[in-house]
C-alpha cells in the first residue's frame, strides 16, 4: 500500500523520463518539442498531486465544505500552462525558420549541412561575400557562424 | 477508494499515451495523441480538485497547442526520418536519471496527506484568511490576482514577449516563398462543407459568450483571464479555419491585434502605477478604493481583464502568424 500511495509520483517520474527520452533520442525537432510538452505536463502533475488533500474539495469557498486542497500549486501551474504554450510557440517558430533555412528539421541533416558550410568557409575564404542563390532557400547557410 | 481507482486508471492511460507518442513515426498522429494526452491530464486535474488548472489545460493543450503543432507540421514534414532515433545512449541516460529520481521519491510526503509542507506554509493562510482579506470565494483567483499579482504580471509579460518573439521570427515576409495566397485561402475555407459552416456559425457565438462568462465569473467559480483568453482565441481560430483566413484577417486585422496585445499588459501595469502614485506599493489594491474589499474587487477585475486581453490577442496572433506561414510554404509540397 505504501508503494501504491505514491502512485502519482511514480507516474510523474515515468512520464518525465518518457518526455526526456523523446527529447534526446528523436532527431526531428517538432517531435522534440512534443517530448518537451510531455516532460512539462509531468511537472504539472507533480505540483497538483502535492497540493491534493485526502477528502478535500476544490479551493472555492462554498457552504458545507471545510477542507480544501492547496490553491497555491494551482495558481503556479495555471500560469505555467499558458506560459508553456507561449514558449512552445516560440520553439515551433524557430523550427519553421530552420526548415526554411536548411530545408530539413532532422537534427543530423542540419549538422551535416552546418559542417559542410564551415569546411568550405575555412578552405575557400572568399574576400567578397559569395553570391547566395536567391531562388534556393536551402543553401542559405552563408551567414551561419560556426 | 473509487477516486483512487479513477486516479490510477487516468495516470496509466497517460503513460500509455506517452509511450505511443514516443514510438510512432507519424507526426500527425503524434499531434493528435498529444491533444488526447492533454485532455486526459485535464480530467486528471479535475479529480485532483484543480478545476482552474483543468480548465486551462483543456483549452490550451487540447485546443491551441494542437493547432500550432499542426501548422508547424504542415511546414516541415508529416513523417519522421526512418533512422533518426538513437535509442541506446538515450536509454542509458534516461534509465540512470529515472533511478536517481526514484531514489529521491523516498523522501516525498505521502500523497493526500494534509500535514505536508505544501499545506503548512502560506496555503493555510490563503484558505483561512482569503475570504476576509480579499472577499471572493475562488481562492485561486485571490492568490493569482491579488496575493501573487507580481508573479502574474511577470507571466503576462512573458506571454506578450513570446508573441513579439514569434512575430520577429515569422512575422516578416518569407524569403522568396511567398505566393499569391488565394488558392491556399480558399482551400481552407471549406466551401462545400455546408454542415461544418452552419454548425460553426451556431457554435462560435456561444463559445465567445462562454469566454466572457469565464472571464467575469472567475471570482466565484473556476475561470479567469488566462482561460477566457484562450477560449476566446479558440472561437476566432475556428472562424478562421471554417470561413477562410482572408475573411478572418479582414474581421480581425493584424495591426489591431498587435496593438491590443500591448494594451492588456499596459492595463495591468497601470493598475500598479495607480497604486504607486497614490502612495501605496506596486499593485496594492487598497489604493483603488477607500473600502479595502471593493478596492480588491476592482483591482482583481482590472488585472484579470488585462490578462484576458493580452492572452486573447497573443493567441490569435500566434495562430494567424503560424497558419499564414504554413500556407505560404505548405503550398509547395
Amino acid at each position: 500500500m505504501n508503494l501504491l500511495a505514491q502512485y502519482n509520483y511514480w507516474v510523474v517520474i515515468i512520464l518525465m523520463m518518457l518526455g526526456f527520452y523523446i527529447v534526446i533520442s528523436h532527431g526531428n525537432l517538432v517531435k522534440k518539442l512534443m517530448g518537451l510538452g510531455i516532460f512539462q505536463t509531468s511537472v504539472f502533475i507533480l505540483y497538483i498531486s502535492m497540493g491534493n488533500v485526502e477528502g478535500a474539495t476544490a479551493p472555492i469557498l462554498a457552504e458545507g465544505y471545510q477542507s480544501f486542497s492547496s490553491p497555491l500549486p494551482h495558481v503556479l501551474i495555471l500560469t505555467a500552462i499558458v506560459v508553456g504554450i507561449a514558449t512552445t510557440a516560440v520553439g515551433l517558430a524557430l523550427v519553421m525558420r530552420i526548415r526554411e533555412a536548411y530545408g530539413t528539421v532532422e537534427e543530423d541533416e542540419i549538422q551535416t549541412i552546418d559542417n559542410a558550410a564551415s569546411v568550405t568557409q575555412a578552405e575557400v575564404v572568399p574576400l567578397e561575400p559569395h553570391p547566395v542563390a536567391e531562388d534556393e532557400p536551402k543553401r542559405k547557410v552563408g551567414n551561419k557562424d560556426s | 477508494m473509487i477516486e483512487f481507482v479513477i486516479n490510477v486508471v487516468l495516470l496509466s492511460f497517460l503513460v500509455l499515451l506517452a509511450l505511443t507518442i514516443a514510438r510512432t513515426k507519424d507526426l500527425l498522429s503524434s499531434v493528435m495523441l498529444c491533444g488526447l494526452y492533454s485532455l486526459v491530464s485535464a480530467v486528471f486535474f479535475v479529480t485532483m480538485d484543480a478545476v482552474d488548472v483543468a480548465f486551462t489545460e483543456a483549452a490550451v493543450g487540447a485546443g491551441i497547442s494542437s493547432l500550432l503543432m499542426l501548422a508547424a507540421m504542415m511546414v516541415t514534414s508529416r513523417y519522421e526520418k526512418a533512422n533518426s532515433i538513437q535509442p541506446k545512449a538515450a536509454l542509458v541516460v534516461v534509465f540512470l536519471t529515472g533511478v536517481l529520481l526514484f531514489y529521491g521519491l523516498i523522501d516525498m510526503p505521502m500523497f493526500g496527506d494534509p500535514n505536508t509542507p505544501v499545506q503548512q506554509q502560506v496555503s493555510s493562510h490563503y484558505i483561512e484568511e482569503s475570504m476576509e482579506e480579499i472577499g471572493i470565494p475562488n481562492m485561486v483567483t485571490s492568490v493569482l490576482a491579488s496575493y501573487r499579482s507580481y508573479d502574474t504580471f511577470g507571466e503576462t509579460v512573458v506571454i506578450f514577449t513570446a508573441g513579439i518573439g514569434v512575430l520577429a521570427l515569422l512575422g516578416g515576409r518569407g524569403a522568396g516563398i511567398r505566393k499569391p495566397s488565394s488558392p491556399a485561402a480558399s482551400r481552407s475555407a471549406f466551401p462545400d462543407h455546408l454542415i461544418l459552416r452552419v454548425i460553426s456559425k451556431l457554435l462560435i457565438p456561444p463559445i465567445m459568450l462562454f469566454a466572457l462568462y469565464v472571464q467575469f465569473h472567475g471570482d466565484y467559480g473556476p475561470g479567469g483571464g488566462f482561460q477566457a483568453g484562450v477560449i476566446f482565441a479558440a472561437a476566432i481560430a475556428l472562424y478562421a479555419m471554417v470561413f477562410g483566413f482572408e475573411r478572418a484577417r479582414k474581421r480581425f486585422p493584424l495591426p489591431v491585434i498587435r496593438f491590443v496585445s500591448a494594451v492588456g499588459v499596459l492595463l495591468y501595469g497601470s493598475v500598479g502605477m495607480v497604486s504607486i502614485l497614490n502612495g501605496h506599493a506596486f499593485l496594492d489594491y487598497h489604493a483603488l478604493s477607500a473600502n479595502a474589499l471593493s478596492g480588491q474587487h476592482l483591482g482583481i477585475f482590472l488585472v484579470e481583464l488585462g490578462v484576458g486581453i493580452t492572452v486573447t490577442s497573443v493567441m490569435i496572433l500566434l495562430f494567424f502568424t503560424f497558419s499564414e506561414r504554413a500556407m505560404q510554404s505548405g503550398g509547395q509540397e
